[in-house]
């Protein structure tokens, strides 16, 4: 039953949004990511111990039924949507948006989605909060974003609704192998998926995977990401990369490696090698960026494909890592989206040929900014670290030559990852400041604490990693064997 | 079968209140309270008719299942909704009011005919019944020239088609030598299947495919209902084409199911045509009203899985659930449309800000003729491609079909891309009374239910 708050808080509270004025949504979005953020907290600390479940009846015809699961894996995310939720709220108090009632009524249903997302352990219902989670966040893009938002968002839309289609249509086919009527418990899904010949796993392994690529953005499916990154709304841009990028990771190891074994035995070396193909691709296009908007969103791309690549290497270490990483790339994300944004509120600009001189001018804001940056180049002791050291790990104990040679290329990115990022810090930390500067402000109190928050999860899960490495490792070890 | 004499004595009681009643308004209320008058004869039939007692009439030309008489009733139910939404448009198309209720209630005896026959006959009259009303209809807006094209392309089309369908007919007789679909299933076999026979059935398969405008016999629709009062319309596209796509499902899935190899890849083409030329046109066009004209005919593709999947019971629950998300999702888009002066897209620019209600809804209607999930349109594309799926042959198709269904996407949010985010007045043609919100609010609620319980349809057909 406590299940259900997480998707009901966010919900009802988004509802009760539209039709309140003034500051009332942004306080009301601030207290209902709290009582999520308690209940996602409860959630995970139960799921060290057993799994909740919550099963009602739906549609009995069909096969289908309510049922969510918080094994550690899906309360983990949880818990990441509800952190970085309530930290995108703290950040915004002090900031206005054109129609408050409606943008925090969209944010909180678009987070009533993600925890569906997350939690669906029907594949019916899992597609259902798949497309619900999508839908405030187009309307969020197309009416608070930049200039092109409009055809941008567009794209991202067709572009995702065609892969859900696909899932669709594959679950459909799962669904109808299940023994005696049609069921979509994911039990019933894995065991009918498993057992079906290899012929057939490989061509629902493309139209199942396909939405996931898409989403997380998988090379070469990734043409929406960087465009939609930009013309989002900061706090959009956050949902986008640090949550809705993830779903598509989650449903990977949920809904793919266990469901289709033999299907992910036959793509997997392709999936790895389009996923460094990315990996280094997109760390290139990085360097080249002045914009940091764009900037952050390519080095996304790398880090979900070095995530995607662990994913089909079959390791456990590998596994844990990148569960591990999963978090942690949330959090970092956020951090540095919220800094962007600050730094856009304040000059004016994201073109970082035109920024310099934060350190003098705003020295908080320029500390957050390096811990942040350095945690996702992934500097031991920061939280980035663990994850990605695990997974690399994962990497080299494969048997295959070519997964080693492949780990020397992602290494290759891990590089050019530290150069672009630690290029765009020294470009608008150090240096001298532009003309104006001097009227930019230092953190204000909300966005101390939220940039405190996702600092203190940086350092904490970089020294002590192990609570999120215990919460994970037997789901880990479930998706391995 | 009480509800086919209702539904022609109300049609003679509207005639007469053409000439009895002048005041257009009460006019108006006679033909609702006869049509919720309907509605009940209805639901009395439902609870006539079991689902273990089949019932045959009139020497067995209508042979009456529970799931027929349940489709009348939603039949009946969507046009109650039509009329109460439309009641005022269509007083507004002409002089004469009353004349066009009466030619929907012969509409109606026509659709109940196409769900019970039994006998080749009865398709026949069924369709001539169901299609005659619909010309007049269709050119009811005189001083129009476009309403007269509409109508006089509709009905040499219409004529054509229906020789189509008698000559069908005759073929099959001369193999079978009956009229009747139940006995035909015994004297047509698959192995030895006459060519007069197969002929026949081609035939009667084109005759069908137009009355429900699947391409390439599609070409009469956008003119169609492109010229024909917006109030009409939405009585053609919706229930209209349910009721036609009945018959065909009700011909297909028994007397030619055991056929099916020698048919399905024909329809399956037909199929692939309809979803590629319905959806790939409708994102050409400048006006709402044309694009949903040809939105009719994508749907009209998928109705068409429901028809190709023989032998899974899904398909006929598929074609129900099909049928009503589809009548009132559409049903609710043309009442909005019919008040906005401009038909374009850029009629609906700035649509929220004005009209935040009327945008909300429409935005609900286009999600459920997208199919996104919760929506009564997800759920009927849902069924239909299960069954598709279940059929086993034609998985091809079924991703064929969700990469259109992609593409529908596009036209659709079109509407909603105008509505939210650009700027503009819309131009009212009427105002939007209370008792107008009340019901559109209602009609959305409808679509939501059905989109998360859309058992409330189906288990009175399992009961």
């Amino acid at each position: 039953m406590i299940l259900i708050l997480l998707i009901l808080i966010p919900f009802l509270t988004g509802i009760l949004s539209f039709s309140t004025k003034g500051d009332g949504p942004k306080m009301l979005a601030l207290v209902s990511t709290m009582l999520s953020l308690g209940v996602a907290g409860y959630v995970s600390g139960n799921a060290f111990s057993s799994a909740i479940s919550f099963s009602q009846p739906w549609i009995p015809t069909l096969g289908t039924q309510f049922s969510l699961l918080a094994d550690g894996m899906s309360s983990m995310l949880c818990l990441l949507t509800a952190i970085v939720m309530m930290v995108v709220m703290i950040v915004n108090v002090n900031k206005d948006v054109e129609k408050p009632g409606a943008f925090y009524g969209l944010m909180l249903l678009s987070q009533a989605g993600l925890m569906g997302v997350f939690l669906a352990s029907d594949a019916l219902l899992f597609y259902v909060f798949w497309e619900l989670a999508l839908i405030p966040v187009y309307f969020l893009c197309s009416k608070w974003g930049g200039e092109k938002r409009i055809p941008v968002t567009f794209k991202f839309f067709i572009y995702t609704f065609v892969g859900s289609l696909m899932m669709l249509a594959g679950l459909i086919y799962l669904s109808l192998q299940t023994p005696g009527l049609t069921s979509y418990s994911w039990a019933d899904i894995a065991r009918a998926g498993a057992a079906l010949p290899a012929d057939k796993q490989i061509w629902l392994f493309c139209l199942i995977f396909i939405a996931f690529a898409i989403k997380m953005p998988m090379f070469p499916f990734h043409t929406w990401q960087p465009d939609t990154y930009e013309q989002s709304p900061t706090p959009v841009t956050i949902i986008l990369s640090a949550l809705m990028v993830k779903m598509g990771l989650y449903a990977v190891l949920r809904w793919l490696l266990p469901v289709l074994p033999a299907g992910v035995a036959y793509w997997s070396d392709t999936v790895i090698l389009l996923s460094v193909i990315g990996i280094v691709y997109s760390s290139c296009i990085a360097m080249m960026q002045t914009d940091i908007k764009r900037l952050i969103a390519y080095s996304s791309i790398a880090h979900m494909g070095l995530m995607c690549a662990a994913a089909f290497t079959h390791s456990y270490v590998g596994m844990h890592g990148i569960m591990l990483q999963m978090f942690n790339h949330g959090i970092n994300i956020t951090g540095m989206w919220v800094i962007v944004s600050m730094i856009e509120n304040r000059w004016g600009t994201r073109d970082m040929t035109k920024l310099g001189g934060m350190a003098t001018v705003t020295p908080k804001m320029a500390i957050a900014l390096v811990v942040i940056s350095l945690a996702s180049i992934a500097l031991p002791l920061t939280n980035g670290f663990v994850g990605e050291f695990m997974m690399f790990n994962g990497l080299l104990r494969s048997d295959s030559a070519g997964h080693i040679a492949i780990l020397a290329v992602a290494g290759l990115g891990v590089i050019l990852g530290a150069v672009y990022t630690l290029n765009m810090v020294q470009k608008t930390a150090y240096g001298t400041a532009p003309s104006g500067a001097a009227v930019a402000k230092d953190l204000s109190v909300n966005e101390y604490l939220g940039l405190a928050i996702i600092i203190s999860l940086v350092i904490f899960l970089g020294v002590y990693p192990k609570p999120l490495l215990d919460l994970t490792s037997g789901i880990s070890a479930l998706l391995v064997h | 079968m009480n509800s086919i004499i209702a539904t022609t004595v109300f049609g003679i009681i509207m005639m007469f209140a053409s000439v009895l009643v002048s005041d257009k308004k009460s006019v108006a209320a006679l033909a609702t309270v006869l049509f919720a008058a309907l509605l009940g004869v209805n639901i009395y039939d439902l609870n006539t008719i079991t689902a273990n007692a089949p019932q045959a009439l009139y020497n067995n030309m209508l042979h009456i299942e529970h799931y027929s008489v349940w489709f009348n009733t939603l039949m009946t139910g969507a046009t109650l909704l039509y009329i109460l939404l439309m009641g005022r448009e269509i007083q507004k198309v002409g002089a004469h009011a009353a004349e066009y209720f009466a030619l929907i209630f012969f509409i109606l005896c026509g659709v109940y005919l196409l769900s019970t026959y039994n006998n080749m006959l009865m398709l026949f009259i069924g369709i001539e019944i169901l299609s005659i009303p619909q010309y007049i209809l269709a050119g009811s807006d005189k001083r129009n020239l476009k309403s007269s094209e509409a109508s006089l392309k509709y009905f040499l089309m219409g004529a054509f088609s229906t020789g189509i369908l008698l000559m069908g007919i005759t073929l099959l007789y001369g193999a079978s030598r009956t009229f009747n679909i139940m006995e035909m299933v015994s004297v047509l076999h698959s192995d030895s299947l006459n060519p007069l026979a197969l002929a026949g059935i081609i035939f009667i398969m084109i005759a069908l495919s137009f009355k429900v405008s699947a391409a390439p016999m599609h070409m009469w629709t956008p003119d169609v209902y492109d010229g024909s009062p917006t109030a009409f319309t939405a009585f053609m596209a919706t229930i209209v084409k349910a009721a036609a796509f009945f018959a065909f499902i009700r011909l297909f899935q028994s007397s030619f199911s055991n056929l099916s190899t020698h048919w399905m890849t024909v329809l399956a083409i037909i199929t692939a045509a309809t979803l590629l030329v319905g959806n790939v046109t409708a994102v050409f066009q400048q006006s709402v009203k044309r694009m949903l004209a040809y939105s009719s005919i994508a749907q009209a593709g998928f109705m068409l899985f429901a028809v190709l999947a023989v032998n899974t019971a899904d398909a006929s629950r598929g074609i129900i659930v099909y049928a009503v998300a589809y009548s009132v999702a559409t049903i609710g888009m043309f009442s909005v449309l019919v008040k906005l002066k401009d038909y374009t897209y850029d009629g609906f620019n700035g649509l929220a800000q004005k009209q935040p209600l009327l945008a909300f809804v429409t935005t609900l209607f286009l999600f459920s003729l997208a199919g996104i999930p919760l929506t009564g349109g997800f759920m009927a594309k849902y069924y239909v491609l299960l069954a598709a799926v279940e059929q086993g042959q034609l998985m091809w198709l079924v991703i064929f079909g969700l990469l259109m269904a992609a593409i529908s996407v596009y036209y659709y949010f079109r509407v909603i891309i105008a509505m939210y985010f650009k700027t503009g007045t819309p131009e009212m043609n009427s105002p939007v009374s209370s008792f107008d919100k009340f019901l559109l609010v209602l009609t959305c609620l409808i679509v939501l239910a059905l989109g998360i319980f859309p058992q409330l349809l189906l288990n009175i057909l399992v009961a």
